[in-house]
C-alpha cells in the first residue's frame, strides 16, 4: 500500500489547464457562472460539490460535448477552443465516465480502440497490432483479463479497468475521472488509487471527482470548490481540514451527526417467510414492525436488491409467503406490492426510479394517478396540486413541475421519485442504496426525511453499503451474505467490525468462516 | 437566487398554453394543410366542390381509422404492421360468411370479431412471450393474407346485401358520408382515450421509459396487450367500411395500407421510437395525405408518381424542424 506523496508546488510550476470565467447557460438556468479551475501536471485536483454544482457541465466543457457561453480555457497557456469531442481528444484530454459507454458485444482490445484502431497499408484494423497495443496498456494497468476477452463476460471493476486503458490509448495528458470508484469494491478502489500514482508519476494532471471525503483526502493533492455553479475557492488539500471543505462545499456547517430516532416502533407489519429464488437468494425470514428502520447491509452481490426487487414483484420468487399485517398476500407485479402499501425506490434512478421524457408532475402521481382521476379520466388540477404539495414536503428544486424530469440532477430525481411513492401513501417504502452517489447535503436531508418518515409511522426498509448509514439510522440490521441472511442484529449490537465480519464470513477470531 | 432557508416555490408550468400550442408540431401541420388546400384551389377548378372534396375524404377515412390505434401503439414503443393483412383476413371471413347465408348483423360482428382475434394474437406474442413486436407482425402481415389467398385464389366474394353498403357507401346528410362521421367518432375516442385517461398517461409513460413505467406499478403488459386488441378492432372496422365500399373482397385489398397508416402516423408528429404524439397531429396528417392525393389526382397525376409525392411530403416535413434549428442555431454563433 503506498502513502501519498505530498508534491510539493512551487510557484513555478504553471497549470497545464486552466479554465477562465467560463460561464455555460441553458434555457432557464445557468449551469456555470464564471468559474475558474486549474490542473497541474503531476497532481491530482478534485473537484468538489454539491449535486447541482456545475460539475458534470464543467467535464462535459473540457472534453468538448458542450460549447462555453463565454470565458477561456488554455492549455500550456494558449487559448483553445473545443468544436467537439474530438478536438478535446486530440488536445490530450481524456474523460473516465460515471457511465462509461462501453460495447457488450465487443472484445475488449475493440473496446479500448474503437474510433482509433490501428490500420493496415490497407486501411483495415490491425487486428494483430491492436491486440499487442491493447495487451500492454493491460499489463501497465495490472488488469487480470486478455485483451480478446468479450466484454460482457467482464465484471463491473474490470469494465472499468478497460475503460481506463481506453483513456490511456489516446495518449492523454489530462485524465478525468467521474466517480471513478463509485462501483466498486474495497480492494478494487485500493487498486485504483495505485493507478492514480502511477499517471500522476507520468506527469498526467487529473480532474478527480468524486463525493467521499476520505477519498479526495487521500489521492488529491489540490482541491477547487463550486457551489450551485460558481466557483467558491480551491488550494492544496493539506491546507484545509475536513470540516472547512464542506462548509465551503455547502456553503453552511452540515450536522454530520444522524438525526435522532425518537419514533417510536410499533406493531408487526410485514412478514417473510421463506423467500428464495432458484439462483439469488434462498431462506430470506423476517418482520418488520411499524415505525421501524430495518437496515440490509451486505457486499455487492449478496443478493439484497434481488430479494428487494422480489418483494416488489418485479422478480418471482420460486418459494415463500409475504404477509402484510397479518394476511397472505401473492406479490405477483409491482402493482400489486403498491395496493398492498409496499413501494421500492430503486438503486438505478435513470432506469427504473424516473420515467425520463415525462415532466415531473406526471412522474409525481403516475402511480397514484387513481386518486387523482374520476372513472379513469385525468383531472390536471388534482394532479398538479399533489405533486405542488410532495415537491414542497421534499424540497424540490426545479424550473417548474411541467420541466422534463431528465433535466434534473440525480439528487433532485430521487426527491421526485420518493414524492412519487410517498403520494401514495404507503405501509412499507423500500430505499435502496438511497444516498449513493449524492452529496453530503443532500444526504443529511434524506437521512433526517427518512427519520421523520419513521416517526409518522411509516416502515422503511434500507438497503445501503455505507456502514456509517447503516449505523447511525437503523433500528436493526440484517446482514446478508451469499444470498442468505448471515445475521441479525439489534441497535445495540452494531459496530463497523461486527457488520464487515458477518458480511464477509469471518469468524471472531479471524478465520474464514 | 431564492434564499435557501425559505420554501422553494417551483411554479406548475412555465410556458403559456397558447405558447405551447403555437411552437407544437400540430401547428406546422396545420399551416402545411392549409397550404396544400390553397394551392389546390388554384390548381383545379373541380376542387372546391362539395361533393369532390367529399369523394376525397375516402382517401383516408379508412386509414385514419387505424392510424388512430397505430398512434397509440406507436407512441408505447410497439408496432402492428398486419393491419392491412387483418383487414384482408377479416373481409375473407366476411366474405365466406355470406356464402352461408350471413346478413348485416352477422357479418359486422364477424369482421369486429376476426379483427380482435388477430390483434389478440399478435398481442400474445408480444407480451405474454416477449417477442419483438416488428418481427412478430411481419410474420402475421404473411400469414393472415396467406390465409385469405388459400381460401380465395384468384377468385372474389360479391353479392354483399344492399344494406351492408350502407357503411362504405352511405351518406348521413348531404355530402357527409356514413366513414365521415365514424372517422369523426373514433378520432374523439382516440384524443379522450390517449390525452384525457389514466390509460393514455400509462401509454406515454410505457414509451418513455418501460422499466420505469414498470417500477411505477404500471402494469405494463397489460396495456400493450389492450392496444393490439384496439388496433386489431380499428382494423376490423375498416374491413368493414373498405369491404362495404368495394362491394367485393378480393385476397389482395389493402395490399401496402400498413406502410400508409405508418406513414400518417410518423407525419401527424408521433415519434417512431415511442414516447411522443398526439391525436390531433393525426387528425391533421390525414387530412394532408389525403388532400394531398386528391389533388395530385384531380390534376391526372399517376399514383406512383404520387407516391413519391407523398414520400418526399413526409421527410420535407420531418427535417423541416430540425433544419430551422440548425440555422438558429448557426445564426446565434
Amino acid at each position: 500500500m503506498s502513502t501519498r506523496t505530498a508534491s510539493p508546488i512551487s510557484p513555478d510550476v504553471s497549470p497545464m489547464v486552466s479554465m477562465d470565467m467560463i460561464t455555460k447557460t441553458f434555457p432557464g438556468v445557468k449551469a456555470l457562472d464564471e468559474v475558474k479551475l486549474d490542473l497541474y501536471p503531476g497532481q491530482v485536483t478534485a473537484l468538489v460539490g454539491e449535486n447541482g454544482a456545475g460539475k458534470s457541465t464543467t467535464v462535459k466543457i473540457l472534453t468538448g460535448i458542450y460549447q462555453p457561453n463565454g470565458g477561456t480555457i488554455r492549455i500550456d497557456g494558449d487559448p483553445i477552443s473545443f468544436a467537439s469531442p474530438n478536438d478535446a481528444a486530440k488536445a490530450g484530454i481524456t474523460a473516465i465516465h460515471q457511465e462509461t459507454v462501453l460495447f457488450d458485444e465487443l472484445s475488449v482490445a475493440e473496446n479500448i480502440y474503437i474510433g482509433h484502431a490501428p490500420r493496415t497499408r490497407f486501411g483495415l484494423i490491425d487486428t494483430a497490432q491492436m491486440h499487442r497495443s491493447a495487451a500492454k496498456l493491460l499489463a501497465d494497468i495490472g488488469a487480470p483479463f486478455s485483451s480478446h476477452t468479450q466484454l460482457r463476460d467482464l465484471g463491473i471493476a474490470n469494465k472499468h479497468l478497460v475503460a481506463i486503458a481506453r483513456a490511456l490509448s489516446v495518449d492523454a495528458r489530462v485524465v478525468i475521472m467521474d466517480e471513478p470508484t463509485a462501483a466498486l469494491s474495497h480492494k478494487e478502489i485500493e487498486e485504483l488509487y495505485e493507478l492514480v500514482e502511477a499517471l500522476k508519476s507520468q506527469g498526467k494532471a487529473i480532474l478527480f471527482i468524486s463525493h467521499k471525503f476520505d477519498e479526495i483526502f487521500r489521492i488529491a493533492d489540490r482541491y477547487t470548490v463550486f457551489r450551485d455553479g460558481a466557483f467558491v475557492g480551491d488550494g492544496r488539500i493539506d491546507d484545509i481540514s475536513e470540516g472547512d471543505l464542506v462548509t465551503m462545499m455547502v456553503g453552511r456547517s452540515v450536522d454530520q451527526i444522524f438525526p435522532q430516532s425518537d419514533h417510536d416502533i410499533g406493531d408487526e407489519v410485514l412478514k417473510v417467510v421463506g423467500y428464495e429464488h432458484p439462483t439469488e437468494f434462498a431462506d430470506i425470514n423476517f418482520s418488520l414492525n411499524k415505525g421501524e428502520i430495518l437496515g440490509f447491509y451486505g457486499l455487492v452481490g449478496a443478493g439484497r436488491s434481488e430479494f428487494m426487487q422480489a418483494l416488489f414483484g418485479i422478480t418471482k420468487p420460486s418459494k415463500g409467503v409475504c404477509r402484510v399485517n397479518g394476511d397472505i398476500k401473492v406479490i405477483r407485479s409491482p402493482a400489486d406490492a403498491v395496493s398492498n402499501g409496499i413501494v421500492y425506490v430503486p438503486e438505478d434512478r435513470g432506469k427504473q426510479g424516473a420515467v425520463i421524457g415525462l415532466p415531473i408532475f406526471q412522474n409525481i402521481t403516475l402511480p397514484s394517478l387513481s386518486k387523482t382521476s374520476r372513472r379513469g379520466f385525468l383531472k390536471l388540477a388534482e394532479e398538479f396540486k399533489l405533486a405542488r404539495e410532495y415537491s414542497q414536503r421534499l424540497d424540490l428544486r426545479a424550473a417548474s413541475l411541467d420541466q422534463d424530469v431528465g433535466n434534473l440532477s440525480g439528487g433532485n430525481q430521487q426527491k421526485v421519485v420518493i414524492a412519487k411513492w410517498l403520494a401514495t401513501q404507503p405501509q412499507v417504502i423500500i430505499l435502496d442504496e438511497p444516498t449513493k452517489g449524492i452529496d453530503i447535503g443532500s444526504k443529511a436531508a434524506v437521512h433526517e426525511f427518512m427519520s421523520e418518515l419513521a416517526a409518522q409511522g411509516l416502515s422503511v426498509i434500507m438497503v445501503s453499503s455505507e456502514i456509517p448509514e447503516i449505523i447511525g439510522m437503523s433500528d436493526r440490521v440484517i446482514v446478508m451474505r451469499d444470498g442468505r441472511i448471515a445475521t441479525e442484529l439489534t441497535k445495540d449490537e452494531l459496530s463497523p467490525e461486527t457488520l464487515v465480519r458477518h458480511a464477509a464470513g469471518i469468524t471472531p477470531d479471524g478465520a474464514a468462516a | 437566487m431564492t434564499d435557501a432557508t425559505q420554501t422553494r416555490h417551483v411554479p406548475d408550468r412555465l410556458n403559456s398554453r397558447a405558447a405551447r400550442i403555437f411552437k407544437s408540431w400540430e401547428a406546422l401541420l396545420l399551416a402545411v394543410a392549409i397550404a396544400i388546400f390553397v394551392i389546390n384551389s388554384f390548381a383545379s377548378p373541380y376542387f372546391l366542390s362539395a361533393w369532390n372534396l367529399s369523394d376525397a375524404t375516402f382517401n383516408f377515412t379508412e386509414k385514419a381509422m387505424i392510424a388512430f390505434a397505430m398512434a397509440l401503439l406507436i407512441i408505447s414503443g410497439e408496432i402492428d404492421l398486419s393491419v392491412a393483412s387483418i383487414i384482408a383476413l377479416a373481409s375473407t371471413a366476411m366474405g365466406l360468411a355470406l356464402q352461408y347465408g350471413a346478413g348485416t348483423p352477422e357479418l359486422v360482428i364477424i369482421g369486429l370479431t376476426v379483427g380482435v382475434l388477430c390483434g389478440a394474437f399478435n398481442g400474445f406474442f408480444v407480451t405474454v412471450l416477449g417477442l419483438p413486436s416488428i418481427v412478430v407482425t411481419i410474420g402475421t402481415m404473411s400469414l393472415f393474407r396467406g390465409i385469405s389467398f388459400i381460401i380465395l385464389g384468384d377468385d372474389a366474394f360479391r353479392g354483399y346485401p344492399s344494406s351492408f353498403s350502407w357503411f362504405g357507401q352511405g351518406y348521413i346528410y348531404w355530402v357527409f358520408t356514413v366513414e365521415m362521421l365514424l372517422f369523426v367518432i373514433i378520432a374523439i375516442i382516440y384524443g379522450v382515450l390517449l390525452h384525457k385517461t389514466n390509460f393514455g398517461r400509462a401509454v406515454y409513460a410505457i414509451g418513455n421509459n418501460p422499466t420505469g413505467a414498470l417500477f411505477s406499478g404500471i402494469r405494463v403488459q397489460r396495456v400493450k396487450f389492450v392496444l393490439f386488441l384496439l388496433t386489431g378492432l380499428m382494423s376490423g372496422i375498416a374491413a368493414i367500411c373498405l369491404t362495404s365500399r368495394l362491394g367485393s373482397t378480393r385476397p389482395s385489398i389493402a395490399t401496402g395500407m400498413e406502410l400508409e397508416v405508418v406513414t400518417m402516423v410518423v407525419l401527424g408528429g408521433v415519434n417512431i421510437l415511442g414516447g411522443s404524439g398526439t391525436i390531433p397531429g393525426v387528425v391533421i396528417a390525414a387530412f394532408v395525405m389525403g388532400l394531398v392525393t386528391f389533388g395530385l389526382g384531380l390534376l391526372n397525376v399517376p399514383g406512383i408518381v404520387m407516391s413519391i409525392f407523398i414520400g418526399l411530403l413526409l421527410i420535407g416535413v420531418i427535417a423541416l424542424p430540425r433544419l430551422w434549428a440548425m440555422a438558429s442555431a448557426r445564426r446565434k454563433s
